[in-house]
């Protein structure tokens, strides 16, 4: 268990949850922008709070 | 009405919606007048009637509860029922424990309110009900933890709309939160009294861990599900970037929970602590600009409707003191700043520029579009809803710049020196130097109450006026069924 007294050390813990952190935002930005198809998938989802509307709701819009 | 049929196929639950809707308009009259009477004993001090029952310490949380519990959780309430089901295109899955959330939320606000004025506290901000309330309190969260993941769960469009993550971020958060921040020991059964398990400096960092995220997760990330559904809807036009929305909720959601040690800046935390919230509270600047950014600019190329549509221009003053204040929180987060700030009313200004600016705004707005659709009928009045956005625009800016030169002036006479090194003026001075300007809060109070009461009466004629309307196609149905 002597490994884990590694992870109590602040000047080790900093880094490793820097680079941890830092690479999970620019996997998400990269996910949300990297892909053309998927942009449009994804843009495509604004619709949604308008689709119940078009199945001839009682709303008066 | 129980129930609105969509295409003769879809049924939601609407009931629950326009109960807590109302309740919601009902809390922020009695809440917002709280708020001005205290502001009041601040100014004239008369008020108090010398009374522990009219006192200060004791009216603060009755306010602070019916604003944030009452009038904001239950417009939460209202609202995520109303997304969910709209956006998820089911039903609630559970009337009977979406009538036990509102009344045991009721409950709870009420017997909070009654157990301050009788002098139980925990003393804890924002959280001072004790511990058979906060028991309470976490059976109904659950309640509606499992109500809202449960219709999540068996909705008919395969994707969860942005605005049911915010939505679900704040539940699950508030959940946590609450929990953490109130365990505690009665000191008997049959007492309402307890003691925190926390102490010192730990008790400090759980209250403000607790409080900051209550700022961020109940009254941030709801409101922002809120706006995310709202304003693409009363502007009749999709949000600006679904992919931005993404960002900014990943990235809000992960950063605020780091910050609440800012609370704590000078004090006994560790000083390495508060400089990693303060780093924190800086970057949070970039996800929130990123969802103003997000809302405003879903009026792109609609910009006139912000002088033809007073509801849209409630929503649109939301998003501008949204992004004031996400500006002016992390700038008072540098300890440089908060070493002048802290202690004084200039927090106080900072709170209620989100609150009122940020937090009402939005819901007022959101009610506004909601309400008449729920009765299936129109706004009674959009003459009251104009007077009701210039009375509260006009209060919340008398008041936060009552707060700014009222807080500023109190730090820089509490740090001041003479010659000899002595504290230049005594604590009652700047007391004393205060006066005007908490009167002047509290004038700029009474104008935002007056707004709300305006909003309360408007929304019950327009109540009336949709069950007269639905009444009268009724008859007219069955005279028809009759002759035929």
């Amino acid at each position: 268990m002597e490994w884990l007294m590694w992870f109590s050390k602040p000047e080790n813990t900093k880094p490793l949850a820097l680079i941890i952190f830092f690479v999970t935002f620019i996997g998400i930005v990269i996910y949300v922008y990297g892909s053309k198809k998927r942009s449009k998938r994804l843009e495509s989802y604004r619709d949604i709070p308008f689709l119940d509307d078009q199945e001839g709701s009682k709303d008066k819009q | 009405m129980a129930v609105t049929t969509y295409s003769g196929a879809e049924q939601y639950n609407f009931d629950i919606v326009k109960k807590f809707a109302v309740m919601s308009l009902v809390w922020a009259v009695v809440g917002m007048f709280a708020g001005v009477y205290i502001a009041s004993e601040l100014a004239w001090p008369f008020l108090n009637f010398d009374s522990p029952y009219f006192s200060f310490g004791r009216f603060r949380p009755v306010h602070t509860s019916a604003v944030i519990f009452g009038f904001g959780g239950s417009a939460l309430f209202a609202t995520s029922y109303y997304v969910v089901q709209r956006t998820c295109q089911t039903r609630l899955i559970s009337d009977g424990m979406a009538s036990f959330t509102f009344w045991g939320w009721q409950t709870v606000i009420v017997t909070a309110a009654l157990s301050y004025v009788m002098g139980y506290s925990q003393g804890r901000e924002y959280a001072e009900m004790e511990w058979p309330i906060d028991i309470l309190i976490e059976v109904v969260w659950v309640t509606y933890l499992i109500l809202f993941v449960g219709t999540i769960m068996r909705r008919k469009q395969p994707h969860i709309y942005v605005a049911n993550w915010f939505y679900l971020s704040f539940i699950l958060a508030t959940a946590l939160l609450h929990t953490f921040n109130n365990l505690a020991m009665p000191i008997d059964l049959f007492s309402m009294k307890s003691y925190s398990l926390f102490s010192g400096t730990q008790d400090a960092m759980t209250q403000w861990w607790y409080g900051h995220n209550a700022v961020g997760f109940f009254l941030t990330a709801a409101f922002l599900g809120m706006m995310y559904y709202f304003v693409p809807k009363q502007a009749g036009r999709p949000i600006y970037s679904y992919r931005l929305s993404i960002v900014h909720f990943w990235a809000l959601s992960f950063m605020y929970m780091w910050v609440g040690a800012h609370h704590l800046h000078w004090t006994a935390l560790p000083d390495w602590t508060s400089s990693l919230a303060a780093a924190f509270s800086i970057l949070l600047l970039m996800p929130s600009w990123g969802g103003m950014i997000n809302g405003i600019m879903t009026l792109s190329g609609a910009w006139d409707k912000l002088r033809t549509d007073p509801v849209m221009r409630f929503m649109i003053v939301a998003l501008s003191f949204y992004g004031m204040s996400t500006f002016e929180g992390p700038m008072m987060s540098l300890k440089e700043v908060n070493a002048l700030s802290h202690y004084t009313d200039w927090t106080v200004g900072h709170v209620h520029s989100g609150a009122l600016g940020w937090v009402a705004m939005i819901s007022f707005g959101s009610l506004y579009h909601m309400m008449p659709k729920l009765w299936d009928t129109k706004i009674y009045s959009r003459k009251l809803v104009e007077w009701h956005f210039w009375l509260a625009t006009i209060g919340i800016v008398l008041y936060i710049v009552a707060m700014w030169i009222s807080g500023i002036t109190q730090g820089l006479m509490w740090r001041a020196f003479d010659e000899f090194g002595n504290l230049q003026y005594s604590f009652v001075e700047s007391v004393a130097a205060m006066m005007p300007f908490y009167a002047m809060r509290a004038i700029g109070g009474m104008f935002f109450l007056t707004g709300a009461t305006l909003m309360a009466i408007n929304m019950f004629m327009t109540i009336r006026q949709g069950k007269r309307e639905s009444a009268a196609l009724e008859a007219k149905l069955a005279a028809k069924m009759a002759h035929a």
